[in-house]
């Protein structure tokens, strides 16, 4: 409060340091982070292509050829968890992305304007919350086909609802406040007040809840794959590993635990993250 | 009362609370001293951050787990308190110390009803039986002068009003009959005329209890009204403490003394007096000074202040103890605080009226709550506001004081047009003026302005506080772009802030420095209308101060009308030069500031007045009480809508018939069915200094 300068550095260098106090968000960060990078050049550096098949080495179990040994068309485990990484996030990240970007219009409109349309929109997304995703997800798809553009759809679609409901609640809170009469006595435009007054607010709850929105979109994108109803085969789809592998799971189980594992950790660490991000956006809860 | 050292209760020698942190350890509460006495009351006065919950939390050990009492003792009736286990300490909490909370709203379990939480009391700290706990319950209701104390205990806090709510907390605390009570803030969230009946309580019970109490306020009128002796707190270190008398009438700390000046008297307004401020703010624990921790704002510093810190001393050998070095000088600078004006004499019926708001209704429909609800044909109509008629003149400021809930807030929110209003005419420099916002054209909405009560909530935490002074200006000032800036620099020095303040954001700034960016913002637009609704309630004395002394100033200066909206009396009375008195939708006197506040009054102002509490011991106040809660806007009382509490009816018509307006003067009417000639006779002036009058 004294140095007005300095403020805003040190306010990241303290939100840094005080991230060392909670190992699980450090974790959560550091995990997302190497997933990162290896969507971008996993592809590039996977020792082998994912379809590459040795069928004189298959079920082999970990080597130092094969990191994570082979499945049952002798093809490197490791390789095919790194290429279809990329997948995995451009897939479950332009859902989220998808959702976050309806879900945010929806709930402004609907808590802003208020009336028949608030009734109208949240009626409408209650239908949709109480279809278990998954089931919807699998009749859509079952119907239009499993393609990556379809998956993306199907995702976002399915999020809308919690992402509106999230928005809504804050923009109730905010446009009560006394900083947005202010705008409106001296005769602000809706644009201005939604976009220039509420949306600021919105942002850092929205920021949690699409973290939180990315690791169900993972879950759901590796569900849908170990349906069947994922990317199709020979792209080396997690989910779909993961089914493959139940037949080998007494012979070879690493085929099956190296990609199921990676989804958990991947889960964990984007809900740990998910958390961090809610401590330090939010310290106050939702709206302070 | 000078009580020997037997009977003292608790006793603190030199105690240090600190608190640890991520950075270094705080040492919030320092070197603090004090004795309390069976049956007396110890006020602790202090502002915000002064460290005085910390304190009352420390004397029982309840901290925070990152607190700890460092150094000193506190024995507590020959106890040594620090030295107890933790399972002995929880046998001392509730049976030998109780507490009574500010907000007794959230210190009441609601899911179990209130009889039942004081039994509990009963049988955990007195082994009592069910039966015995019960009958202690009630009668500890009864001593509590709730009415009906049976079908009290079977209710629920949410079927309570706050003034009744308070009296449970006390009757709960006074259960075990403690040897030491701590009251936090008890009647800080309540209405003034419900504070003055409660604290009347507080000091008949205490009196038969004869229970150590720790009084912990804000406000220096109540220590005056009910406390013995008073400690008052300065960043976490005792500055003064004595006897009311002492401390109030010969006080020996610069600090006590601009405090007491810093509050508005209720004889005297802007234009007799400006108001004492304390300039700067509360160091924190961390960036004390390594003098006295008081000089950096005391007005009497000199060079030697800054050496050393002093501690609290008993320099004239009379229990009187102050931390300052200078103590002997404190009494030749009376004349700190006192700054007083010449007046100037305007024929207020001269000037022009800006604001004409005729016969304002406004009506809400409500849906009832619960079960009943659905079976509801109508929704209940709620009258917040019923016929209000107020004339706010150029340059002048109309005060509208009244409890919570009588409807001032939605009056001054029709004004504005956030609320249409049901029916009724506003004209506003002659013109007539839409209800709402949306039809109200740009021009118009410049004129009125508004600052709102609550600061954290009144800037949007995401802009630079510049920006949001600088987008009324872009908006409606007539002002260019390149120029903005320029004037953002100018409003930000008018209100008395650094320019370099423009880039902060909100979060950065305390609460008084909030509400500073808000008038500047407010006074951006260049409005002819300001509407103040509650400006400086949630602030403390000396920021209070220093904001009533800027209103008055940007006043003077900018020609603005006020529509100014309170319930605190003093400060309405300062800032006003006319006054309306508002209860249950509707105003019941009006008239110059002056007049209102001398007799003949409404007997509701008359009420208000005197529970107001006077910083002043010397001053002997009439004792009148209302009693009751205020009814529901739903169910207005037929005839005069004060029947139902007034101290002064006077029979069948009160009841049946809505009072006339009599007028006193031609600046003064009074809506009531007593002459003014019985009124004249029976109301004397509501503050009197002592032997002034014969009482």
């Amino acid at each position: 409060m004294q140095n007005v300068q300095t403020a805003p550095a040190s306010r990241t260098v303290r939100s840094l340091k005080r991230l060392r106090r909670y190992p699980a968000t450090l974790f959560g960060f550091t995990v997302v982070g190497l997933f990162l990078l290896m969507a971008i050049f996993g592809p590039l550096v996977a020792p082998y292509k994912f379809s590459d098949q040795e069928l004189t080495n298959k079920l082999k179990p970990a080597s130092a050829e094969h990191w994570f040994g082979t499945d049952q068309f002798g093809r490197d485990i490791y390789s095919r968890i790194l290429t279809g990484s990329r997948d995995v996030f451009t897939i479950a990240g332009s859902g989220t992305l998808l959702a976050v970007f309806l879900g945010l219009t929806l709930g402004l409109l609907s808590g802003y304007f208020g009336g028949m349309m608030d009734e109208a929109l949240m009626r409408l997304m209650d239908v949709l919350l109480s279809i278990p995703p998954l089931l919807l997800a699998m009749i859509i798809l079952g119907t239009v086909g499993p393609s990556r553009l379809n998956i993306v759809i199907v995702v976002g679609f399915l999020y809308i609802p919690m992402v509106a409901r999230v928005v809504r609640s804050v923009v109730l809170d905010i446009k009560t406040r006394e900083f947005v009469e202010a705008a409106k006595m001296r005769g602000e435009s809706n644009s201005y007040i939604l976009f220039r007054e509420i949306l600021p607010n919105v942002l850092p709850p929205l920021a949690v809840e699409a973290s939180m929105r990315f690791s169900y979109s993972i879950f759901l994108v590796a569900s849908l794959g170990f349906l069947g109803l994922g990317i199709q085969p020979p792209s080396p789809d997690w989910g779909m590993m993961v089914s493959e592998g139940r037949t080998w799971f007494n012979l070879a189980p690493w085929v099956l635990l190296y990609p199921a594992g990676t989804i958990a950790l991947l889960v964990v660490g984007v809900a740990f993250m998910s958390d961090g991000l809610r401590r330090m956006l939010l310290p106050g809860g939702v709206t302070s | 009362m000078t009580p020997d050292e037997k009977s003292t209760i608790l006793d603190v020698n030199n105690l240090w609370v600190t608190y640890a942190t991520e950075n270094s350890p705080l040492h919030t509460v320092r070197n603090v001293t004090m004795k309390i006495a069976r049956g007396e009351i110890y006020g602790l006065v202090g502002e915000s951050g002064s460290g005085k919950t910390t304190l009352a939390r420390a004397l029982v050990r309840y901290l925070p787990r990152n607190g700890s009492i460092t150094k000193g003792s506190i024995s507590l009736a020959g106890t040594d308190l620090l030295a107890l286990p933790q399972s002995e300490l929880r046998k001392v909490w509730g049976a030998r110390v109780t507490m009574v909370h500010q907000d007794p709203a959230k210190a009441i379990n609601p899911s179990i009803p209130v009889g039942e939480q004081i039994a509990e009391m009963a049988r955990v700290h007195l082994g009592m039986s069910q039966a015995q706990a019960k009958k202690k319950s009630l009668e500890m209701l009864e001593k509590v002068q709730l009415p009906d104390p049976e079908s009290v205990a079977g209710r629920y806090a949410h079927q309570l009003s706050g003034g009744m709510l308070q009296r449970i907390l006390i009757a709960t605390a006074l259960t075990t009959n403690p040897q030491f009570l701590i009251m936090d803030e008890p009647t800080t969230a309540l209405d003034v005329t419900t504070e003055a009946v409660i604290l009347d309580l507080v000091r008949d019970l205490l009196r038969e209890y004869e229970t150590a109490v720790l009084y912990i306020t804000h406000n220096l009128g109540v220590v005056a009204r009910i406390c013995d002796r008073v400690g008052v707190m300065y960043a976490g270190e005792l500055m003064e403490e004595g006897s009311i008398q002492q401390v109030f009438k010969q006080n020996l700390h610069p600090y006590t003394l601009g405090l007491l000046g810093c509050v508005p008297r209720i004889d005297m307004n802007k234009s007799d007096i400006d108001l004492h401020t304390i300039p700067g703010h509360i160091p924190r624990p961390n960036e004390l000074p390594q003098g006295c921790i008081f000089a950096p704002r005391c007005a009497i510093a000199e060079e030697a202040c800054n050496a050393e810190r002093p501690s609290l001393a008993d320099v004239e050998n009379n229990r009187h103890m102050t931390a300052c070095r200078r103590w002997a000088d404190v009494a030749k600078n009376m004349h700190i605080i006192t700054k007083e004006k010449v007046k100037e004499e305007v024929d207020m019926e001269e000037i022009p009226l800006l604001l004409d708001a005729r016969n304002i209704e406004k009506q809400f429909k409500v849906r009832r709550s619960g079960l009943s609800n659905l079976f509801a044909w109508k929704p209940d109509i709620v009258r917040a506001v019923d016929n209000m008629t107020v004339r706010v003149r150029k340059g002048a400021t109309m005060g509208i004081v009244g409890e919570s809930g009588c409807g001032k807030t939605t009056f001054a929110r029709c004004v504005a047009g956030f609320e249409s209003a049901t029916s009724g005419d506003l004209f506003l420099d002659g013109e007539s003026l839409p209800y709402s916002i949306a039809e109200r054209s740009k021009a118009t909405l410049r004129k009125i302005q508004l600052v709102f009560q609550n600061p954290d909530a009144s800037l949007n935490p995401q802009h630079p506080v510049g920006q949001s002074v600088g987008r009324p200006l872009a908006l409606l000032g007539n002002v260019l772009p390149s120029e903005i800036e320029k004037r953002v620099r100018e409003l930000f020095e008018a209100v008395n802030l650094p320019a370099d303040y423009v880039h902060r954001l909100p979060h950065e700034l305390s609460g008084g420095e909030k509400q500073r960016v808000a008038i500047a913002r407010a006074f951006a637009a260049d409005p002819q209308l300001m509407i103040l609704d509650e400006p400086i309630s949630s602030l403390d004395v000396s920021v209070q101060a220093s904001l009533m002394n800027l209103l008055a100033e940007l006043q003077k200066s900018h020609g603005t009308s006020y529509l100014f909206i309170s319930h605190d009396l003093a400060a309405v009375r300062h800032l006003s030069d006319w006054i309306a008195v508002v209860y249950l939708g509707r105003i019941w006197e009006i008239g110059s500031a002056e007049d209102v506040f001398s007799p003949p009054y409404h007997p509701y102002t008359e009420a208000l007045l005197s529970a107001i509490p006077i910083p002043d011991p010397n001053i002997h106040q009439e004792r009148i009480r209302l009693h009751g809660s205020v009814p529901s806007a739903v169910n207005i009382p037929a005839g005069c809508r004060f029947h139902t509490r007034c101290p002064r009816k006077i029979g069948a018509i009160c009841e049946t018939e809505s009072p006339p307006w009599q007028n006193v003067t031609r600046f003064h009417s009074i809506c009531c069915h007593i002459p003014l000639e019985e009124l004249r006779a029976m109301q004397a002036p509501v503050a009197v200094e002592n032997g002034k009058e014969p009482q």
